[in-house]
């Protein structure tokens, strides 16, 4: 259990385990053997991944990035085989269990897995290609300049020599590294794999449902258990009675679990161990317990949505102040005034949270659907009063994640109780468990003004923020916009005077990151306004954006997650022009667009809807996509089909409101994502690019509610201001 | 407990089980056939949809002492090398993303396709409105079922 790099790397070496070099994000590479010499004090450690070329040819990345469907297993092979020179099938992509000693970088999010490993992967592939052809011109006494690599083989044309990888490997384990930047890239031009699609590794064993996920999980003598937590945030259990519970049949243990906080934020509660998960089940049914519901039993939607709306129309903090908005807004200039709403969301993943925790008393095994296996790492050692290096975690496949599989309140628990038990618990979560306990997306209001001058110029924009904010939940001492603003702050249209200002609400609720995070709230309320400017300003909602994304000469992004207002013209454009935009409509529909960028990538969304009556029927969906450089197109497709079909459900139909300080929704009756009858057709149009990769996880899904809502706009006059969207009759 | 005889995948079991227990708890946790996913308890998501003769059912709403004669299919007896031509056209429209609710959807659209061989938009959207899927693949499950039918019976 605590064997340190320069152990792994000799017991890979005395397996026979060919060529091992070590991935890291920056600065030079180096074979993993050479990483800590010399070091007295473990470091953070470099490495995001390591590459084993095998005697046998065949290449494993292995590394500590989750599958939770975003095919990144898939893209990361790809990258590597294209630089190594080797067929896509001749990589595969190991899970790498939580080794922080090895592997930096453990979490899965922030749609950063493509953005972070691109690069060092694409160097790591080269290196490879690069040393195979120098231990085969050293072998066969030729120049490096006239091999060249291909499928896994050096050629040497002249002489019709050949040597595969497998072959080489040996000498080419004995060689000095090539400087990480001085390897030879291929040119994009070249690429056989990036930007090709390729089918995805996982798909085959999730139609046959050989695919593991967390909760299927099975291990010797393993038990089960469910906790019965008070419904009421902060509330704890004042007295329970496990009689009837301990008499059904199958359950083992019933004991009580006090409530974490720290960054564990469980609720605590009764726990029930029994030998299957129904037996749990029905021994939780059958507990008596009295709750002290605590001092938010009073909280309420109503309450919330009525101190957002009052925060949204009082000034705040300062968040970024271009021009001077006071002086246009009181000179008399033509003026729009809008408030946006959207509620707390469920993540509500297919696959509840679940995780199977082994306290073995000096040490623990985990297996975890995971988005942080470290974060998990560290909560179980700490609860388990273990050395984080005693405590293994296995990253299991996950049926979603969306931001919920970050958390690390699920493995507090199933510690907590496996420490008692004694043997394996799967600790699984009910469908009512999840959607009631979850870490919401923030409940938020957007106070908006805006002028418009004669000429139809927007002169002034002010936008008043008001939320639930993730980081006053989680540190009170934070700065509690530091993860609010985001795609507020960098509202892309050239308007010459700007105020975006924050106002935190207080709320008992739980919060954090659900897909796209705080771009899922600001996104709504900026595309919205600018078609509503638009429309003030008597001017078709394209060609209006399209004027104000202007890059000048001399323009330079104020941050890093500023847009670069030509790419996100240029999507705007391009969805523009495959939607039809411009082409009248039959009476009763209507098209509408949105156009935004998060995560390092630029979307833009054209929403076609037939409104009848008080209903409507969103039908079809353009998407232009702006990722950089693609890896996997079929990926890319897949993900924005996803993000489009997560935001449809939050747009229309999902929202979750406390009453008496618990959430009302307890499973899909209450909160129904979109279904099949539902769906629109969506197309997908990718922009060819070889700027760097951007995100793809999250950023399809801002643009799309108010796309929608702009569309009903175009085809009623009626403004959807709140979500989840309510059509007046 | 009730002693209990099931048929699951052409294989008889005997059990010793809670006579209310849904099929779902036996097939995962007694007879460790995981691939019937657990997803809401209520019959909402589909994700647990098996077949009892050859009918989609939801199996957390099915308790086990119900079942009785009927023959049982999951998804593993579907076929594990991928041959039924609902995988293949999954595979070949590369349908899943976290892959979770695939086992429900692949044995409702079986059902469906072996009851009405073409299928229309409307008829999919009958047959499979009780299946989530939160990673929003609608589109493609559509066009998979498409392709099953229209590959159905050719060859193979």
């Amino acid at each position: 259990m605590t064997i340190n790099r320069r152990q792994f790397v000799k017991r890979g070496a005395a397996a026979g385990a060919g060529l091992m070099i070590g991935v890291r994000l920056t600065g030079p590479l180096a074979w993993a053997q050479e990483s800590d010499a010399g070091a007295k004090k473990p470091a953070p450690n470099p490495f995001i991944a390591y590459v084993n070329v095998r005697p046998d040819g065949h290449i494993s990345l292995i590394v500590a990035k989750s599958e939770m469907g975003q095919g990144i297993k898939t893209g990361l092979a790809m990258i590597l085989a294209e630089e190594a020179e080797v067929d896509f099938n001749a990589v595969s992509v190991q899970q790498a269990d939580t080794r922080p000693d090895l592997y930096a970088h453990l979490g899965t999010g922030g749609s950063g897995s493509t953005m972070e490993n691109f690069t060092p992967l694409r160097r790591a592939g080269a290196t490879v290609r690069e040393l195979m052809i120098t231990a085969a011109a050293s072998r066969w006494n030729v120049p490096s300049a006239e091999c060249h690599a291909k499928q896994g083989t050096v050629v040497h044309l002249k002489s019709s020599r050949k040597a595969t990888y497998g072959e080489l490997v040996d000498a080419a384990s004995k060689l000095p590294l090539p400087d990480q930047e001085k390897v030879h890239l291929k040119n994009a031009s070249d690429f056989k794999l990036i930007g090709h699609a390729t089918p995805r590794v996982d798909v085959p064993s999730k139609v046959n449902g050989s695919a593991q996920f967390g909760i299927d999980v099975r291990v010797p003598e393993m038990l089960f258990a469910m906790v019965a937590r008070c419904p009421t945030f902060g509330g704890k259990p004042s007295h329970f009675n496990a009689e009837k519970a301990k008499a059904v049949s199958g359950v083992h243990d019933v004991f009580e679990i006090p409530a974490l906080p720290g960054d564990k934020f469980t609720a605590g509660g009764i726990a029930v161990v029994a030998d299957s998960t129904w037996a749990a089940m029905k021994g939780r049914e059958a507990l008596e317990i009295t709750w002290d519901h605590g001092t938010a039993a009073s909280e309420s939607s109503d309450g919330m949505r009525e101190a957002l709306r009052t925060a949204a129309s009082t000034p705040g903090k300062r968040v970024r102040n271009d021009g001077d908005v006071d002086a246009v807004l009181s000179n008399g200039a033509r003026k729009v005034e809008a408030l946006y709403e959207l509620p707390l969301l469920a993540h509500a993943t297919m696959e509840p949270m679940n995780i199977t925790v082994h306290a073995r008393g000096n040490d623990a095994e985990v297996w975890a659907p995971t988005q942080s296996p470290d974060w998990v790492q560290g909560t179980v050692a700490q609860v388990l009063g273990l050395k984080p290096e005693k405590v293994i975690v296995h990253t299991t496949l996950m049926g979603g994640g969306f931001g919920r599989r970050y958390m690390a309140d699920f493995p507090a628990e199933a510690a907590q109780i496996a420490k008692v038990a004694g043997k394996p618990v799967q600790l699984v979560w009910s469908r009512e468990d999840d959607m009631t306990h979850d870490f919401y997306r923030p409940a938020s209001c957007h106070g908006m003004r805006g002028a418009v001058d004669a000429n139809g110029h927007p002169t002034a924009w002010v936008h008043t923020l008001a939320s639930t904010s993730i980081r006053g939940y989680w540190d009170p001492k934070a700065s509690p916009e530091s993860q609010e603003v985001g795609g507020a702050k960098e509202m892309p249209y050239a308007i010459p005077n700007v105020r975006l200002e924050f106002n935190p609400v207080a709320s008992a609720v739980p919060r954090a990151w659900w897909r796209s995070v705080e771009n899922s709230f600001n996104g709504f309320a900026v595309e919205s306004f600018i078609d509503e400017l638009a429309a003030a300003a008597g001017k078709d909602p394209v060609e209006f954006r399209k004027n104000l994304l202007v890059k000048s000469a001399n323009w330079k992004p104020k941050s890093e997650d500023d847009p670069d207002p030509a790419r996100l013209r240029a999507v705007l454009e391009l969805a523009a022009a495959k939607a039809g935009w411009g082409k009248p409509l039959p009476k009763g529909r209507g098209r509408g667009v949105a156009a935004f960028a998060s995560f390092g990538s630029y979307f833009a969304e054209v929403a076609e809807v037939t409104v009848k009556g008080g209903e409507f029927k969103v039908d079809r969906i353009v998407a232009a996509v702006d990722c950089g450089q693609i890896v996997n197109p079929e990926s890319v497709r897949s993900q924005t089909e996803g993000a489009i079909i997560y935001g449809l459900s939050a747009a229309l139909k999902n929202e979750i409101t406390i009453k008496n300080g618990a959430v009302e929704q307890t499973n899909f009756d209450g909160y129904d994502p979109i279904r099949i009858n539902e769906a629109p057709e969506i197309e997908v149009y990718l922009v060819s690019s070889q700027e760097d990769p951007g995100g793809m996880g999250e950023p399809g899904l801002p643009p799309l509610a108010p796309a929608v809502a702009n569309a009903i706009f175009a085809a009623t006059g009626q403004r959807l201001r709140k979500l989840p969207f309510q059509l007046k009759a | 407990m009730s002693a209990i005889h099931l048929i699951v995948n052409n294989r008889p079991h005997d059990l010793e089980i809670a006579p209310d227990t849904p099929l779902l708890w036996v097939l995962r946790d007694k007879l460790n056939l995981t691939g019937t996913k657990y997803g809401c308890g209520m019959g909402l998501c589909g994700a647990c949809t098996v077949h009892l003769d050859g009918e989609a059912v939801r199996a957390c709403q099915t308790p086990v002492s119900t079942v009785g004669a009927k023959k049982i299919t999951t998804i593993e007896g579907l076929s594990q090398d991928n041959t039924h031509p609902v995988q293949q056209a999954w595979i070949a429209e590369q349908v899943p993303q976290c892959g979770y609710c695939q086992p429900g959807q692949i044995m409702s659209a079986a059902a469906l396709l072996a009851k009405t061989p073409k299928p229309s938009d409307d008829q999919i959207e009958t047959a499979m409105v009780g299946n989530l899927c939160r990673c929003g693949m609608y589109q493609r499950i559509r066009r998979a079922i498409h392709r099953a039918a229209s590959t159905a019976g050719k060859g193979a």
